[in-house]
């Protein structure tokens, strides 16, 4: 009997989850507990020396936790998942098991605002190094990698404007290079795209957006594909040497395909402790079981509205790869044949201040710095998300001055293209 | 047969049908793999023979040390092997002189020996390589879920308390127990013939 493969929504619904042992209770239960007893010192030895499966402390692990993560592996098609408190802290803890001081890693120029910021300058200081490439140039990563280079990092979807990156032509790069490829799947969801399947080594989410999809909760993950070979030119001592606070293991050596996910865990998230909070990831959970349903309907309408704006006389440009002649549609039909997301930028003939009085005007659109909400949001991104740039990297990211953003919701799409019309006139 | 990704019904009949385990490079050191890979096993009901000749007289977790596979006495389902790739072959062959042959033989996690695994299939032993017992037992049975593994099964069931000795149930039903692009990819990167 060859085993039969339970298709996406099936696994938005159950993968991880099952009925509680002790209760019988069938939902996941929130499990808000700081600490877990041991059965005795020899148990508590063993799960301090990552010998034992088990729960110590939720900083490190938790049981409602770890349902998220096991259903976020099984979604992207990777090996293992760790939950943290944001999408931020994932990438921290990500590239604190890859880089050392003085190391660099190379980042796609069209991420969104607070990342750029975040790798930066707050990178600065630990002495990692980010340097930048063009998502729509390939060469500019080829040129990028120098013998320090230790990551590449991209969005599959990338903020604000929406854009789709060639994967599969940036994962071709890491691999001669020797290095992984991280890609931030938040704007995306598995549902839209699987990176892994397009050669990514670790994918990163912010929870918080579609994934979860109500705007009620905060959350971070991190899913490793289990491809990446780490004992190669011991070029990752975090995984590859012996880790003197676990009594000389070696992670890659002792957890094979999915040591990345158990570095993460035990040498990022117990030091740094950006800990998800066991009620958020109950919060995301029960969304993520509607996300193939929230998605379609994400999808349906975004493609509604930005076909409504870009016939409209006040707009001067929409960026929606999900319209024929965007000129990332060819890679949206290929990468994400089931929709091109529901977050996109448009321009205004009137610019900024257009832009501005758009934003005032809007009844139902809610101003706010947030995507992937059921709720229509609208921000304007060089005054506030993206604020931090310089205006030479806000127009290079896709977030000019004359450029609104909007994450459209699940509501009904006649409502939100009368509310743009309303706004617009 | 394929030794780069195998069914989850392979992995599963092997662990479901296995009583008696030696594992070769057994260590008494309790930080490394075969330490704890031995104990788990221990406590999910197997019966242990730890084998290396270098601790003959110790015990390990109450089970005394064997020098070799034919020091063991007493026939044994599976061989776990606990050593690099390129100590696999000799401890096939003496593997292959045991009377009854093994029913199992297992290279752990970075061990593959393709000769050595053609050589005992030949002999009607199931092989499996590059893979650890422990790890495949906590997945099939979701136990190593608690790390946040993707166990790659499911169940509408309620879930068991593992107590000390308990074998749990691993007849979950699967979710892609063979080969997966990153599976694939993952082979390919380590330079294994695919």
């Amino acid at each position: 009997m060859t085993d039969r493969l339970p298709g996406f929504s099936t696994l938005a619904v159950h993968a991880g989850a099952q009925p509680d042992p002790t209760t019988g209770a069938r939902v996941t239960p929130i499990y808000q507990t700081t600490s877990f007893v041991f059965n005795d010192a020899d148990h508590a030895a063993s799960l301090f020396g990552l010998q034992a499966f088990g729960n110590i402390y939720t900083r490190i692990g938790n049981p409602t936790t770890a349902v998220l993560e096991e259903r976020m592996a099984a979604l992207e098609g990777g090996t293992a998942a760790l939950a943290v408190a944001s999408g931020h802290a994932a990438q921290v803890v990500v590239l604190q098991q890859l880089l050392m001081p003085g190391d660099e890693f190379i980042a796609a120029r069209k991420l969104y605002g607070g990342s750029i910021n975040q790798f930066t300058h707050a990178f600065k200081s630990f002495g990692w190094n980010v340097a930048w490439a063009d998502p729509d140039d390939i060469g500019s990563f080829e040129r990028a990698v120098t013998p320090r280079t230790k990551a590449i990092f991209i969005e599959s979807i990338a903020n604000p404007a929406g854009s789709i990156t060639d994967i599969e032509a940036i994962a071709e790069v890491a691999r001669k290079a020797g290095v992984p490829l991280i890609v931030d799947n938040t704007l995306a969801t598995p549902y839209l795209i699987r990176p892994i399947d397009h050669g990514a080594d670790i994918v990163v989410h912010s929870l918080t957006k579609f994934l979860g999809g109500h705007g009620n909760s905060l959350g971070g993950i991190i899913v490793d594909a289990g491809t990446f070979d780490w004992s190669k030119d011991n070029k990752y001592p975090m995984l590859n040497e012996p880790r003197p606070e676990y009594h000389g293991i070696r992670i890659q050596e002792t957890f094979g395909n999915f040591a990345f996910a158990i570095a993460c865990r035990v040498l990022g998230l117990r030091d740094l402790g950006p800990a998800l909070s066991p009620f958020n990831a109950f919060m995301i959970l029960t969304g993520i079981e509607t996300l193939p349903l929230r998605m379609q309907k994400h999808c349906e309408n975004a493609k509604a509205v930005a076909e409504f704006l870009a016939g409209h006389p006040a707009v001067a440009s929409v960026n929606y790869a999900g319209l024929a002649s965007d000129r990332y549609n060819k890679l949206a039909r290929k990468y994400a044949p089931k929709g091109a997301g529901a977050v996109f930028t448009f321009s205004l003939r009137g610019g900024y201040d257009a832009g501005v009085s758009l934003v005032s005007n809007l009844k139902l659109f809610s101003h706010l710095a947030n995507v992937g909400d059921t709720r229509s949001l609208v921000i304007h991104p060089a005054s506030t998300t993206h604020s931090q740039l310089d205006d030479d990297a806000k127009v290079r990211s896709g977030a000019g001055p004359d450029v609104v953003r909007l994450s459209i919701g699940i509501e009904d799409k006649e409502d939100l293209i009368a509310d743009l019309e309303q706004a617009l006139t | 047969m394929n030794h780069d990704t195998y069914d989850d019904n392979y992995i599963r009949s092997i662990l479901n049908s296995v009583k008696s385990i030696a594992m070769v490079g057994a260590s008494p050191v309790n930080v490394r793999p075969s330490y704890f890979a031995f104990k788990y096993l221990a406590q999910r009901g197997y019966d242990m023979i730890p084998v290396n000749p270098g601790h003959v007289g110790k015990q390990l977790l109450d089970k005394p040390f064997v020098a070799s596979l034919s020091d063991i006495g007493r026939p044994v389902d599976m061989i776990d092997i606990f050593r690099s790739s390129s100590h696999i072959m000799p401890v096939v062959d003496e593997a292959l002189t045991l009377s009854p042959l093994p029913k199992v033989i297992w290279m752990q996690l970075g061990a593959r020996d393709d000769a050595a695994a053609e050589k005992a299939e030949a002999a009607g032993i199931k092989v499996v390589m590059n893979r650890c017992p422990k790890i495949e037992c906590g997945r099939l049975s979701s136990e190593i879920s608690w790390m946040g593994v993707n166990s790659r099964t499911l169940s509408s069931k309620r879930a068991p308390i593992p107590t000390q000795g308990m074998r749990l149930s691993l007849n979950r039903m699967s979710v892609g127990g063979a080969a997966t692009a990153a599976s694939d990819r993952a082979a390919k990167n380590k330079g294994e013939p695919t």
